[in-house]
């Protein structure tokens, strides 16, 4: 049996994590490769490319149906998909009630229980809600768990703040058990020197970009077809991107526990690239009345 | 153990503070006095109502305890939901003995318990949809309940369960009121924040509901508040209210119905005995309808005497004979009382523990029996608890607040008091230690003492704990000097002559 390597992918709301993750392990099931995706996210929308469906029935659905989780067996909440992938969801509740992260906590503990890491598996991947916002989000990293974390990002400046938190959390727990950071993946949108920048932020966390995925509408249509497009156009110049992102993650060695940089260390690097402009201290706290009435004063004394 | 003086039980003080590491032993220095009767505001010897120090073993609650185990729970026709995982309610359930009358479970509810019984599914996904269920559950199954208060353990908050929202909707649909109670646990530092916020939530949600609505009044209306009816304790007061003219309206909480609760903004004077679970309400009352409130004692035949007189002070000659005619009534039976008990009790001295009111209250009923109290603490009081308990205590004597379990150990072990009042917890170190204790939250499963019949068996009581026998039977015959034998001619051995 080889050893099986657990990975969390985190990253900022909207960045493409599930789509990513969904197609990192379509290319992944490709090369053979026997793998799990675990949604910790309540939106359950982790495992729709693989499996086709809409939504997979959740672990804590299931359970809320059933009376408790206890009821459940490993079959009812595992669906597999395209290339054998196993796909399970956590679930939960809808916006604004009950505890989110407790439902993972719980579908976590769940699947530990009832033997869902069988001895065949090499992959797992947990696909974490954007932001980590209390203990049950974090719970896939901690011990036991993914020992190395992917963060989603792209060149925009809200994703490399993102990122640079989700860094400030890993510090957290790898201080106390063995989780690293591998690599940040860089999910293109287009803005300029994109892929610089993410290095450049990449070096600064002491970490890797470990690929860069151009944008491609192929994506989307995929998409709409809920597919990968490992599935939907295998032969597509956007597929070997997943799988060379595939193949990085197989080889990669480089783990480390991030050095997460200051708020103005990183607004500096976004300066450097010119996607945030220099601090103009005389504006700040002034409505647009006020500053309209400067401008007036201003050219009245001219 | 004859009193101490001031230096003597401040030096004990410092001995006992001597084991600390530094910090706790600054933060325990502030909880621990010696009485000085001379002062007027106890702030300036004794701090109060903090946080209890990690791992000092403090006998403090909750303030899902202080809402639902005291204020609450003793309101009989009202049906209070522990809302969250079992344990909570099950644990509170029927140990205060707040005694009352009734059909438990047809139209009284006080020793049941009724809880959402949270399961991991309603963490996740809120319990607001169970909540809505249980209450119509209760509404077809128990239809006689006057109301229902949802009293939240701490997972309600930390989800944010809308309870508000769902209390609203059901007591619309019922037409009865249901009262959402934020006592979430983790809320204060102890169950006094419990009292605080039940009785916010008895002034917002019950307390107007008959305003403007008709009342025969009378003159002599009051309501008894703070009694919670312990073995019986409301009951022996109520009758010498009523016995010297008084009409008593409402009772809070012990015994209490709703409908009570609802009427006593119409009052003439409201009398407070626990000061510190239902002075907010009290006052409350003061402002909006502008009912003055008393406080007043009813534990021994002196304070009963007193208090009857002030009361009654406070009403016309009629009321004033009525008080004089009660105690002139109950004058025979207090003096066989303490004929039969003070020559046995004269001289012995007690230290107390406890919660609310009885650290201070019932000093004056174990002088009448010529004891004398040498330390007193309280739980959870506040400042303005010991501001009105410096000038019943002795000066110099010993004050703890939120005593430690080590302090308390070692102030009985020192000071070796005849008699320890405090609670279950604190019961069988003591007695195991050759100190009679008396539980003072519970009465030790007896009671009532408050009241002339209470003061009966308060002194019964308190005699019973102090006479036994088997105080002076601690050392097992095997520990003892052995007695010299020698042998006799027959080859036995018989005691040296």
């Amino acid at each position: 049996m080889a050893k099986l390597r657990q990975a969390a992918i985190y990253g900022k709301g909207g960045i493409g994590k599930s789509t990513t993750t969904q197609n990192l392990v379509a290319a992944l099931a490709e090369i053979g490769k026997k793998v799990m995706i675990v949604g910790c996210d309540p939106k359950a929308d982790s495992t729709r490319l693989i499996l086709h469906s809409k939504a997979q029935n959740s672990v804590m659905g299931l359970a809320a149906e059933a009376g408790s989780v206890e009821d459940l067996e490993l079959e009812d909440v595992m669906s597999v998909g395209y290339g054998g992938i196993k796909c399970v969801e956590s679930g939960g509740p809808e916006p604004g009630v009950g505890c989110a992260g407790r439902g993972v906590i719980t579908a976590i503990n769940f699947l530990e229980e009832e033997g869902a890491y069988d001895e065949d598996l090499e992959f797992v991947f947990y696909d974490v809600l954007g932001d980590v916002v209390c203990g049950g989000f974090a719970m896939p990293i901690r011990e036991n768990k993914a020992q190395e974390i992917y963060i989603v990002c792209s060149g925009e400046m809200m994703a490399m703040y993102a990122a640079n938190n989700i860094a400030k959390g890993i510090v957290k727990y790898a201080n106390s058990g063995g989780v690293r950071l591998a690599g940040l993946i860089c999910n293109s949108r287009n803005t300029d020197r994109e892929d610089e920048l993410i290095m450049a932020l990449a070096a600064k966390l002491g970490t890797q970009m470990i690929h860069f995925i151009p944008r491609h509408n192929i994506v989307q249509h995929a998409e709409i077809r809920r597919m990968t497009v490992i599935e939907y156009d295998p032969t597509a110049a956007q597929a070997d991107e997943y799988r060379t992102l595939a193949k990085k993650i197989v080889d990669n060695k480089n783990f480390v526990i991030p050095t997460p940089v200051t708020m103005d260390e990183l607004e500096e690097l976004l300066m450097e690239f010119g996607i945030l402009e220099a601090d103009d201290e005389s504006i700040i706290g002034k409505t647009a009345a006020q500053l309209a009435a400067e401008t007036a004063e201003a050219l009245a004394a001219a | 153990m004859s009193e101490l003086t001031r230096e003597e039980t401040e030096a004990l003080i410092q001995e006992v503070l001597e084991v600390y590491p530094e910090k706790a032993r600054k933060d325990r220095a502030k909880h621990l006095a010696a009485n000085d009767q001379s002062v007027e505001q106890s702030k300036k010897c004794i701090t109060s109502n903090r946080k209890s120090l990690p791992g000092v073993m403090t006998v403090r609650g909750c303030a899902y305890a202080g809402s639902k185990g005291v204020v609450w729970g003793p309101i009989k026709d009202m049906i209070h939901v522990s809302h969250g995982p079992i344990g909570c309610g099950q644990y509170s359930r029927a140990g205060r003995r707040n005694y009352y009358v009734g059909t438990t479970g047809v139209d009284t509810f006080g020793t049941m318990n009724f809880t959402s019984d949270f399961q991991e599914k309603d963490i996740v996904f809120g319990g607001d949809k169970k909540l809505a269920k249980l209450i119509a559950e209760i509404e077809m199954l128990f239809p006689l309940h006057k109301g229902i208060s949802v009293q939240s353990e701490c997972p309600i908050g930390l989800i944010g369960d809308d309870i508000e929202a769902v209390a609203k909707k059901g007591a619309k649909e019922m037409d009865k009121p249901i009262v959402p109670v934020r006592c979430e646990g983790f809320r204060g530092v102890s169950q006094s924040l419990g009292h605080h916020i039940a009785n916010d939530s008895i002034r917002d949600w019950v307390l107007d509901k008959r305003d403007g609505q008709a009342f025969e009044a009378t003159p002599y209306d009051v309501s008894i508040i703070g009694d919670y009816n312990i073995g019986g304790d409301a009951w022996a007061s109520r009758i010498l209210l009523e016995e010297m003219g008084l009409r008593v309206v409402s009772q809070w909480s012990g015994d209490g119905t709703l409908a009570e609760i609802e009427k006593t903004p119409k009052v003439k004077l409201n009398l407070l005995h626990c000061y510190r679970s239902m002075n907010y309400i009290s006052r409350h009352m003061e402002e909006k309808y502008g009912i003055p409130w008393l406080e007043y004692n009813f534990f021994g035949p002196t304070k009963i005497a007193e208090s009857l007189r002030a009361i009654a002070a406070q009403f016309d000659d009629h009321i004033k004979e009525g008080a004089e005619r009660v105690i002139a009534k109950y004058q025979p039976m207090m003096e066989a009382v303490i004929a039969k008990y003070k020559p046995r009790l004269q001289g012995k001295t007690v230290m107390l523990y406890v919660g609310g009111l009885r650290p201070r209250h019932v000093i004056g009923a174990y002088e009448d029996l010529g004891m004398q109290v040498i330390g007193t603490g309280y739980e959870f009081a506040h400042n303005d608890d010991y501001d009105r308990t410096i000038k019943e205590m002795g000066n110099a004597t010993l004050l703890y607040d939120d005593a430690t379990g080590f302090e308390l150990e070692e102030f009985i072990k020192r000071m070796k008091p005849d008699l320890v009042g405090s609670g279950i917890k604190e019961k069988y170190v003591f007695q195991k230690m050759g100190i009679p204790l008396r539980q003072m939250h519970s009465w030790d499963y007896s009671g009532p003492y408050h009241g002339y019949d209470g003061f009966a068996i308060f002194a019964r009581d308190m005699d019973m704990a102090i006479s036994n026998p088997c105080w002076s039977k601690q050392t097992p015959p095997w520990k003892k000097q052995p007695e010299a034998l020698e042998p006799t001619e027959e080859g036995d051995l018989k005691k040296v002559a």
